[in-house]
């Protein structure tokens, strides 16, 4: 509880200052994570800055090891240590830096303030104890309340995630569930205690196309009520599209670009997110042309090891616009358009090649 | 001339055992009578959602399981009741690329020895001429020959999916089932690897079975499409007609959720299906898809509907067509 003791008054302070809408509510700022191994020092988060404020849905992209998840990762303070460890940067959340934090402060955070949803439901749910039970568990712990009462209150989460006959459902076990209930069980308990802020790691990647839709539904529904703001990690450009209302781009450890969803899909400024987005199949496109199998425009080459990575920009080896200025140095990120991010010596040309 | 491949009333029962004396207590019904064809040098895409069957019509066809009905025919000829001996020819006509590139190769034998196993079994190629087929091959699939000494740990997963396919292609195959063969990979890689699939259809003339639950990839690979539902196709036809105007229920609802990469995508009014899919230990009786469709009629619940040409060139098996229901179901927004 020292916690909000700390923070109240800083919120205070915003609240007169009349900049308590404007200010984010977690902010990471030049945030480093490295792990220290035998193979040498791996920088899977070198320097990243974002920040998501009330009722925002941001998301996060990005292909496996470019330090979108260690990022989520480390604003709970779960890198396992060792091999990993936060060596720089600072993540606010309502102006309190966690990184500043006891563990014991970080468990009031964690699952109450801060809460998080994992890719594979069976994997991150107990399969020894029922939903019921560990649903229960995180609001016996943050709220204090009986186990009888957080019993009932589990069932209303399950309801409120809209599983069907949410009394018989309490008591089953996460084997006896669809990957799709699982997921909804997973959001019931991240979403428990009335969370301010989500981070959603890959929720839907290992569900079916059917079953994502009515999980992204579901999730957009819970915000729209309670005003969450949702960091929402991926792989895929269409859930992003579809879900998010500004975009942040990572590649190799850092962050590349960042603007809004429609900014960035309509102007992408970066060569790695124009790739990105090249090298997805359309359906709407492809649907629509006649044209029998128009070739992907495939990014060669793969994303370089990070615990060696290349002088200059990280991307200047797979990139087909790269000059000697990029492998020589790596590039500010500035803000080219209102709003708009980029990583990128060649950021103006590239952003005249698209209007 | 008949078809590369063709299937006809396939059906895959897996008994469930229970208890000390193992008796057979049910079946889990995962391909209940399917039947489709593939030209030679086209593609059939097979889609649909886990459990559906999709991969195991795959593993089945290529009679990597025991169909429990039903008749497979290549290049005209029953390979149904053969044994394996006997099936030892048509394996070299037909491979199969698998989807977890982590899984499927030995990791105890070098990238050259995986390849060139193949050849080894079928005795189609002495030592010299076979390290010559692998470099040929480790070429082809654009991976550098002095990595024919390395062992699958030393590959990325882009890497490794390349040498499951070089070992498809070493008996010069003219049927390939890929088994969702880029779900495993980044969306970067996965681009590199459908356009290696394409270049080496058009090279070698191949024909794939591509089965995937990506929408989009099958969409792009394919020249016709095949929507299964559990354990049956719902929906066939070219791919042009399937995606611009699906005659089923569940291939409308399945491309709805497929989330568009683009500015405007979010305005974009989708149906969203409820419920799960069924368990195909215990389908639901008549049309599989009749619980979760929006549609349904009284006839749903208890008739199979059968497969037929509703169109020209297109079959779908829905009851809605004789009701004289119109498609698109769900208008699109702004209509």
């Amino acid at each position: 509880m020292s916690l909000l003791n700390d923070v109240e008054p800083i919120e205070q302070a915003r609240r007169d200052a009349g900049a308590a809408l404007a200010s984010p509510l977690l902010e990471i700022e030049n945030l480093q994570t490295h792990f220290f191994t035998a193979a040498g020092v791996v920088r899977a988060v070198d320097g990243v800055s974002y920040d998501v404020h009330n009722g925002e849905t941001l998301g996060v992209v990005g292909e496996s090891g470019c330090g979108k998840s260690v990022t989520a990762l480390s604003v709970l303070r779960l890198v396992a240590d060792p091999p990993g460890r936060i060596v720089g940067g600072t993540i606010r959340f309502v102006g309190t830096n966690l990184l500043d934090l006891t563990e014991r402060e970080m468990e009031g955070i964690r699952g109450n303030d801060i809460s998080m949803i994992f890719q594979e439901p069976m994997t991150s749910l107990n399969p020894l104890l029922t939903v019921g039970r560990q649903i229960s568990e995180a609001i016996a712990l943050h709220r204090g309340l009986s186990r009888r009462d957080a019993g009932d209150q589990a069932v209303e989460m399950l309801r409120r995630v809209h599983i069907p006959e949410p009394e018989r459902r309490v008591h089953a076990y996460p084997h006896q569930l669809s990957g799709g209930m699982r997921q909804r069980v997973m959001i019931a308990m991240a979403v428990s205690c009335d969370p301010k802020v989500l981070i959603a790691d890959e929720p839907t990647t290992a569900l079916d196309v059917t079953i994502q839709a009515q999980i992204l539904d579901l999730m957009r529904e819970l915000q729209d009520r309670l005003g969450t703001a949702i960091i929402l990690i991926t792989h895929d450009m269409g859930v992003v599209a579809e879900n998010a209302d500004r975009v942040v781009v990572m590649y190799a450890g850092r962050k590349v670009e960042e603007a809004s969803a429609k900014e960035l899909f309509e102007y992408p400024g970066h060569p790695y997110t124009k790739g990105l987005l090249g090298s997805i199949p359309n359906l709407e496109v492809a649907a629509h042309t006649n044209a029998r199998r128009a070739r992907l425009n495939e990014i060669k080459g793969m994303v370089p090891s990070l615990a060696n990575l290349p002088k200059g920009c990280t991307f200047a080896p797979r990139c087909g616009f790269a000059t000697a200025e990029c492998h020589a140095a790596y590039p500010p990120l500035l803000q080219h358009r209102d709003g708009h991010w980029i990583a990128c010596w060649h950021a103006e040309r590239l952003l005249e090649g698209a209007a | 001339m008949s078809p590369l491949l063709e299937v006809h009333g396939l059906k895959k029962h897996f008994p469930i055992h229970k208890g000390v004396f193992s008796r057979v207590s049910g079946h889990v019904y995962a391909v209940d009578g399917v039947s489709f064809h593939i030209d030679r040098g086209e593609t059939l895409g097979l889609v649909g959602e886990s459990g559906c069957g999709k991969s195991t019509v795959g593993r089945t066809l290529l009679k990597l399981l025991e169909p429990t009905e039903g008749k497979i025919f290549v290049n005209g000829e029953d390979i149904t009741a053969l044994d394996p001996a006997q099936m030892l020819p048509y394996r070299r006509q037909m491979q199969m690329i698998y989807q977890d590139p982590y899984a499927s190769l030995n990791p105890r034998m070098s990238a050259g020895e995986i390849v060139g196993e193949p050849l080894t079994i079928h005795r189609v190629a002495a030592s010299k001429e076979r390290r010559e087929r692998v470099a040929h091959l480790f070429d082809r699939v654009g991976l550098r020959p002095e990595l024919v000494n390395a062992f699958p740990h030393e590959f990325s997963g882009g890497q490794r999916q390349r040498i499951g396919i070089a070992r498809a292609l070493a008996l010069n195959p003219e049927l390939i089932v890929g088994d969702e063969p880029v779900s495993a990979l980044d969306v970067s890689i996965q681009a590199q690897i459908i356009n290696l699939l394409m270049d080496l259809q058009d090279e070698l003339k191949l024909s794939y079975l591509f089965v995937a639950h990506d929408l989009a990839v099958v969409e792009h690979i394919s020249d016709r499409v095949a929507v299964m539902y559990l354990g049956r196709i719902v929906e066939t036809t070219d791919k042009t007609s399937l995606f611009e105007m699906p005659l089923h229920p569940y291939t409308e609802a399945l491309l709805s959720a497929v989330p568009i990469p683009k500015a405007s995508a979010r305005a974009r009014k989708r149906v969203i299906l409820t419920g799960d899919v069924p368990s195909p230990i215990n389908p639901p009786p008549g049309c599989h898809f009749h619980a979760r469709c929006a549609y349904a009629l009284a006839r749903c619940r208890h008739e199979v509907p059968a497969l037929r040409e509703v169109k020209q060139g297109h079959w779908t098996a829905c009851h809605l067509h004789d009701a004289g229901v119109v498609f698109p179901l769900a208008k699109p927004a702004g209509e």
